[in-house]
């Protein structure tokens, strides 16, 4: 299992994998399948994905120390920066075929309407994120700081809910689904930081080892 | 004002779908070898909408006369009217009706009247496609989620049901059901809203000649995922207003509840106009995006039918009454 983790051709794997989406999205997109309103499947699509991979980075942790593996936080950054991605990629489908740049009119929908503030937050606290993802910049930073600065991914994801939660019009199985998990995936890390680690010898994160910072 | 039903016997199915045209269909010929007598008895041309036929096929309907509420812009496609609905008994995603709603039986379909009429009944689909000469009215549709489709509709106005059922000096409004079957509509229980649908308008505004009485689209019978057998259209609303697949009509006194301002009265009100200068609290209508365009268009006051429909709510302060 660890050899496998730790293979180069997981990571690619995982790599292709996170390419998927956009994959079946160009498919569709030269084949009709984008629906008669493109602009918003597509909108929804990016936004989807966006959350999922979100909701995956958040799950890496909990998972490695509930199955004992820890050597699945070698995928989390690149999870995190394809959330990034397809965050980048939701944002332009909004800012380009919906506003078609104009900048006024989106800074007033951004204050205007809830649903776009919170949307927007969330993607805004992912951008430092994605930008001092390196190891450089963890060392930069030292593994303590960078760790607080990286705990804006709860708020990016409770923001990335709330924003969903607000666009439907009715149909909230879908978005209390995503905010069930982002919660049980919250709930755990508060209970892990609760529970006495007994006997255990407190492990400091190693300024210069990113493979030890955890969240 | 004389309010008389037309006899059903003044038209005959070949006033309704000419021969050469439903002749053709093998479905027709096999129904007819079968049972050629009650087909021509009057039953042929609903049983063929039936959906052992996919969701989307249709039974031609002869249209006897052009609107001139009709507008002359383009049409959406056929494939776009089926392929992008917002009806959540059968899925709330936009593609999921087509898929879905196949499960619906359009035939045999009964319309029921009632409430403070002096003629109460209950109207077959049969009756109801005779009632009045069916005229193609191209319209536009304005969905409250700012996209837009213009389709050519097949009916007649609404009024002539209201002439067959003669409404009361109480009655004031009008309340439309559509059809609700858990068994034929799976999904529903995922939807979020209660069912049957519900919807009405002011009895002023069902009287309105451009509110439609449908029965048909792109000149055959409803597909079921745009509201088969017969719905109502209004096009100087958003398109929630416009109830599918009907099967009560009924007069009231009091405004009647409305399926979507039921679950969000802030959101969503009972007059519903198109307005592009009253803005749904989570999103602009100022603008509105019609299928199968790039850019963004601006909206139109009462989705531009303010000729027709503006007087009819003179004095009303539109930002209150949304």
């Amino acid at each position: 299992m660890r050899r496998l983790l730790t293979s180069q051709w997981t990571k690619a794997l995982v790599f292709v994998f996170c390419l998927l989406p956009l994959a079946l999205l160009g498919w569709a997109a030269l084949h009709n399948g984008l629906t008669a309103n493109p602009i918003e499947y597509i909108t929804h699509t990016t936004g989807d994905w966006t959350l999922r991979l979100i909701v995956i980075t958040l799950a890496i942790t909990p998972l490695r120390k509930i199955v004992g593996q820890p050597d699945l936080i070698r995928f989390r950054r690149m999870v995190g920066l394809f959330a990034f991605f397809y965050g980048c990629l939701h944002f332009t489908t909004y800012i380009w075929l919906d506003k078609f740049f104009d900048l006024r009119d989106m800074w007033k929908d951004i204050a205007k309407r809830p649903f776009i503030t919170v949307g927007f937050l969330a993607f805004v606290l992912m951008i430092p994120l994605a930008f001092t993802s390196t190891a450089g910049w963890i060392r930069r930073l030292g593994g303590k700081n960078w760790q607080t600065l990286h705990r804006l991914i709860y708020v990016t994801a409770i923001a990335g809910v709330i924003h969903y939660y607000w666009l439907v019009k009715s149909a909230v199985i879908r978005p209390l689904t995503y905010a069930a998990i982002v919660a049980v995936l919250l709930l755990w890390r508060i209970a892990d930081r609760l529970r006495p680690k007994a006997g255990a010898v407190k492990e400091l994160p190693a300024k210069s080892d990113p493979q030890k910072v955890q969240a | 004002m004389l309010l008389r039903a037309k006899s059903p016997c003044d038209l005959s199915y070949a006033d309704v779908t000419p021969k050469s045209v439903y002749l053709n269909r093998r479905k027709f010929l096999q129904a007819a070898g079968l049972a050629g007598a009650s087909i021509l008895a009057g039953r042929g041309l609903w049983e063929l909408a039936e959906p052992s036929v996919p969701a989307f096929a249709g039974t031609k309907l002869s249209v006897s006369s052009k609107s001139p509420f009709s507008t002359t812009e383009k049409q959406n496609t056929y494939d776009d009217v089926t392929h992008y609905n917002n009806y959540y008994e059968f899925g709330v995603d936009k593609t999921e009706p087509a898929k879905n709603a196949g499960s619906l039986k359009t035939y045999p379909w009964t319309v029921s009247i009632e409430g403070e009429v002096k003629n109460p009944r209950k109207i077959s689909i049969d009756e109801i496609v005779k009632l009045a000469p069916l005229e193609e009215r191209i319209y536009r549709h304005r969905c409250v989620e700012a996209w837009s489709i213009v389709v050519p509709w097949i009916g007649y106005s609404f009024s002539e049901i209201l002439k067959i059922a003669q409404p009361t000096p109480k009655a004031r409004y009008v309340a439309f059901e559509s059809f609700y079957d858990p068994r034929e509509m799976p999904l529903a229980k995922y939807a979020g809203i209660d069912f049957p649908y519900v919807e009405g308008l002011r009895l002023d505004e069902a009287m309105n000649p451009l509110t439609l009485l449908c029965v048909g689209m792109y000149g055959e019978t409803l597909a079921n995922q745009d509201g088969a057998p017969v719905r109502i259209t209004i096009p100087w609303k958003y398109g929630f207003k416009s109830a599918k697949s009907l099967i009560k009509i009924r007069l009231t006194k009091d405004e009647p509840p409305t399926t979507w301002s039921r679950l969000a009265p802030n959101e969503y009100g009972f007059y519903a106009n198109v307005n592009p200068h009253v803005d749904h609290p989570r999103w602009s209508q100022a603008r509105e995006r019609r299928l199968g365009e790039f850019f963004k268009r601006d909206t139109l006051m009462f989705n531009g039918y303010s000729d027709q429909v503006a007087s009819l709510y003179n004095g009303m302060d539109l930002k209150k009454y949304f």
